[in-house]
């Protein structure tokens, strides 16, 4: 395959760069006219959050709020806020990378102490909202728990390893989706398809009976709800990769959910865009499937059922195919893991199972 | 057959054998009580000759009485006015007999106290009681007496008299008495800080049986103005009184006997009230008798409402002869009379504003003081004015209620405090209405003056609930609610505008200083303008 638009991380550190600059500066200057500086952004209330069928995820609607200096509730707030812009230039500029924690411990440093992490966290979602980008982008991670593996050679961008390679086949294990992986280049890869993988257990069972080679697949462990790290970066292989993307999880309202973020985005993320895969498909395990392979059970219980019925009532879940498993999942109450499949031997799911349903959903 | 015989008793022997109607009930309360009787009559010997008053009081261990009492020596030396030397025997060694029977403010007004303290001394110990005293001019007179308490007549034991080179002025009372200080001790100590809160141009000092030393130093030398004596008002008489008057009245006819003998009471007032009462009548050379709604007053001469002519008074009675029916009636008429002016308070001598703010600043250290003296008033016939404080914060304690400090006639009230009338009124405001709560720092101040202190019981421990009285205190405590109301909110405000210039002057540098790095500038901007205008700003939104 040809290799993408090389440049694509470091345009996109460029325009990360501007962003906080333009800030920097619009408050600078409005302070330096003599006005309180105020900044404009999307409204995060519930009532201001609309799902867009045609991107095919949250967004935020018209109505904006404005953070001024001016306020007394908001100049503390206003400033952390300009705090971490500038730490997140910094961070960006000098190409280092931190955590959310990070962020409130370092706070500390400028006399004004976040009052909790919600605190910290909700002004890196502001700064978010401000500059419509991720903090992913500004380099604030999550702690990194999903994996990749499979073959596709990456080059880093990150310092010190500026041009170096790596396939993605070299650590049995996978490889940790963080900052250095994100802010890599894809060069090549002969897959044809990604698969995503709720469960650890599933995702070491694929490697080892070599999954990857006989689909043609890259691995990806979510390892739960994906972080958005692993979101955008599922998104790029689907975009820039041209791949198909297959999600399993287990058969449950979690894990259909867990699909559905992939592929719709949440919520708490509709300031932002570029975390979903639209296309993606929600491959397994079904609640038909529970009943087409007969697998062990377990009763779903009250906080499943009251799931079931808000994912029922979610602009999300709109699809027939989606209606018609959740209704299966009502019918028949009973929800069942991916590792239920070992009743029938532990490769039962590779043989069988996976490749019915990658047919079933391409 | 049983016999019944009748005796009379002398006033000493009545309050002999009462004598826990003049608070003399407990070895603890009686050592109390003495103090407080001597103190208030030097206090009073002072401010009559307008001098600052020094008092010095002591009291000394003289050796055990029983488990529950001790035998204390009690001195008491004053600056006053001195007694003369021909009084001084009657003055100490004869109960009811006193300068105090006077229509004028006063703090005792019985004439008993200080003889009931060395009647009580007397009849604890069996030791006489001695006596200095010297008006300041020529020598000092020495008695060393006991109280004859069958006949209530002094007993002149020794008497001195001593060569006064320092032309010394003042009295000195020294006597036995059992008591029982350690349990007394909070009390007596409380009522010397109120009385120098109370008495803010009054040295005191005290020195305690175990030789501690208490001085409470005079911060102004001004004083009050003493209190003039004054005539009965015509609603407080009665019968008795009446009698009295008519007796030694040197006038002729009932316009003058109203006019000469009685408060507020004019050659106007007068004739409208013998109009009232049927006493003389009034009558128009054309239309005859008027009754009292006939007559127009004009410039304070009677007329005949009808053609505007001067009305002819009759010429009423001579009052020796009216007769005891007579006497009832003008009893009566004169408490329905409207017209009579109400008593004026010139008999009274409250603290005034500035020295109860002086005096409480200095004993109590609050923050803030607010008081407020009402205009005079009348109950029954007798003047009062009502002095009202609230003090705020600074060293008075938070304890989850109100400290309630109580006075009659600058005497601090310190038993009995649940039937007081203050403290009635204190329970029954509405104290939110002002956003006070009792969980604040807050001491209330209630000032009574009158000529009669309408005192429950002998012991003058706590004021009876007359209804004019409780409104008066009422309106007197809503007033300085009010400025402390105002006095908080004030400060509140303060903070908070201190607090919200804080945040400012806190963070717009800081966002100033983030921006000019972000923005990748050299120089800070200007952000003095705009913490200026936050001042401002905090300023409009008053």
């Amino acid at each position: 395959m040809q290799k993408k638009h090389k440049s694509s991380i470091i345009e996109r550190k460029k325009e990360v760069l501007s962003g906080l600059e333009n800030l920097g500066a619009k408050i600078y200057n409005q302070l330096d006219s003599g006005y309180f500086p105020s900044v404009e952004m999307p409204s995060r209330s519930t009532e201001n959050i609309h799902y867009d069928p045609q991107l095919r995820q949250f967004i935020l609607g018209d109505r904006r709020v404005r953070r001024s200096a001016r306020n007394i509730r908001h100049v503390k707030p206003f400033t952390q806020l300009t705090w971490t812009a500038e730490f997140s230039h910094e961070l960006t500029s000098q190409r280092k990378t931190s955590t959310l924690r990070d962020v409130y411990y370092s706070a500390q440093a400028y006399e004004m102490t976040f009052k909790d992490q919600q605190e910290s966290n909700n002004i890196v979602t502001d700064l978010e909202t401000v500059l419509g980008l991720s903090r992913e982008d500004f380099n604030i991670f999550p702690e990194e728990r999903s994996a990749v593996f499979g073959d596709l050679t990456i080059e880093y961008t990150v310092p010190g390893y500026e041009g170096r390679t790596m396939n993605l086949t070299s650590h049995p294990d996978g490889v940790l989706i963080g900052p250095a992986l994100t802010s890599s280049e894809f060069v090549k890869t002969t897959a044809d398809k990604v698969i995503a993988i709720e469960k650890g257990g599933l995702f070491t069972r694929f490697i080892e009976e070599n999954v990857h080679k006989k689909f043609n697949a890259l691995l990806v462990l979510t390892a739960g709800q994906a972080p958005r790290a692993t979101r955008h970066f599922i998104r790029r292989l689907n975009g820039e990769l041209n791949l198909p993307v297959y999600i399993f999880t287990d058969g449950d309202p979690w894990g259909m959910h867990i699909a559905m973020v992939i592929i719709s985005g949440s919520a708490n993320a509709a300031h932002l865009r570029e975390l979903n895969t639209p296309d993606a498909k929600w491959s397994g395990v079904w609640a038909t499937d529970i009943v087409n392979y007969k697998l062990p059970t377990d009763p779903l219980d009250e906080v499943d059922m009251k799931r079931l019925s808000e994912l029922q009532r979610d602009p999300r879940y709109k699809d027939p195919l989606w209606q018609r498993e959740i209704k299966t999942f009502v019918k028949i109450r009973k929800k069942a893991e991916q590792e239920a499949f070992s009743r029938y031997g532990l490769t039962y799911i590779v043989d069988e199972y996976l490749p019915a349903k990658l047919e079933e959903t391409k | 057959m049983a016999q019944t015989t009748f005796e009379e008793i002398s006033a000493s022997d009545f309050f002999y054998r009462n004598r826990d109607i003049a608070g003399f009930t407990s070895p603890s309360r009686a050592i109390f009580a003495a103090a407080r009787e001597l103190v208030e009559n030097s206090l009073d010997a002072a401010e009559s000759l307008k001098i600052p008053p020094d008092i010095y009081v002591r009291l000394s261990y003289e050796g055990e009485a029983s488990k529950e009492a001790q035998i204390y020596r009690l001195r008491v030396e004053d600056n006053g006015i001195g007694v003369p030397p021909r009084h001084i025997p009657s003055a100490f060694g004869q109960v009811l007999f006193g300068s105090k029977y006077k229509l004028k403010q006063q703090r005792g007004t019985f004439g008993l106290g200080g003889k009931m303290a060395i009647l009580y001394g007397q009849i604890t110990t069996h030791q006489p009681a001695c006596i200095f005293s010297s008006v300041g001019v020529g020598k000092i007179y020495m008695y060393k007496l006991m109280i004859d308490i069958q006949r209530n007549r002094p007993l002149i034991l020794d008497r001195k008299v001593l060569i006064n080179k320092e032309q010394w002025r003042g009295t000195i009372v020294e006597f036995c008495l059992e008591g029982d200080y350690f349990r007394a001790m909070p009390k007596i100590l409380e009522y010397f800080k109120q009385t120098a809160m109370m008495n803010p141009y009054a040295n005191l000092t005290f020195v305690d049986p175990k030789g501690r030393f208490y001085r409470f130093t005079r911060i102004t030398k001004e004083m009050p103005e003493p209190p003039k004596e004054t005539k009965p008002h015509p609603y407080g008489v009665d019968v008795e009184l009446l009698q009295r008057l008519v007796q030694i009245t040197p006038y002729k006819n009932m316009l003058e006997f109203l006019r000469r003998h009685f408060h507020r009471v004019g050659e106007v007032t007068a004739q409208k009230f013998l109009i009232f009462s049927g006493l003389i009548t009034a009558s128009c050379p054309e239309h005859g008798a008027l009754s009292p709604d006939y007559i127009n007053w004009v410039e304070g001469r009677p007329t005949c409402s009808r053609c505007g002519k001067e009305a002819k008074l009759s010429s009423s009675k001579n009052p020796k002869r009216l007769s005891h029916e007579e006497i009832v009636r003008l009893m009566h008429m004169l408490k329905r009379f409207k017209e009579f002016l109400p008593p004026d308070a010139s008999c009274l001598s409250p603290l005034g504003e500035d020295l109860l703010k002086a005096g409480t600043m200095k004993e109590l250290k609050p923050e803030f003081v607010a008081v407020h003296q009402r205009k005079p008033a009348t109950y029954a016939g007798h003047p009062f004015i009502i002095e009202g404080g609230i003090a705020y914060g600074g060293e008075i304690p938070k304890q989850g209620k109100f400290l309630i400090y109580r006075f009659a006639n600058r005497i601090p009230l310190l038993y009995d405090e649940a039937s007081d009338v203050s403290v009635k009124v204190v329970d029954s405001m509405n104290w939110r209405r002002y956003k006070i709560t009792p969980d604040m720092p807050i001491a209330i101040l209630v000032h009574v003056c009158s000529t009669k202190i309408p005192y429950k019981t002998v012991g003058k421990e706590f004021i009876a609930d007359r209804p004019e009285v409780r409104r008066e205190i009422a309106n007197g405590l809503r007033e300085v609610a009010r400025q402390l109301q105002h006095f908080l909110t004030r400060r509140e405000h303060v903070d908070r505008e201190r607090k919200r210039l804080s945040v400012f002057s806190k963070y717009l540098p800081k966002i100033a200083q983030f921006s000019t790095e972000l923005a990748g500038k050299e120089k800070l901007p200007d952000i003095e303008k705009l913490l200026k205008s936050v001042r401002k700003f905090g300023a409009e939104e008053t």
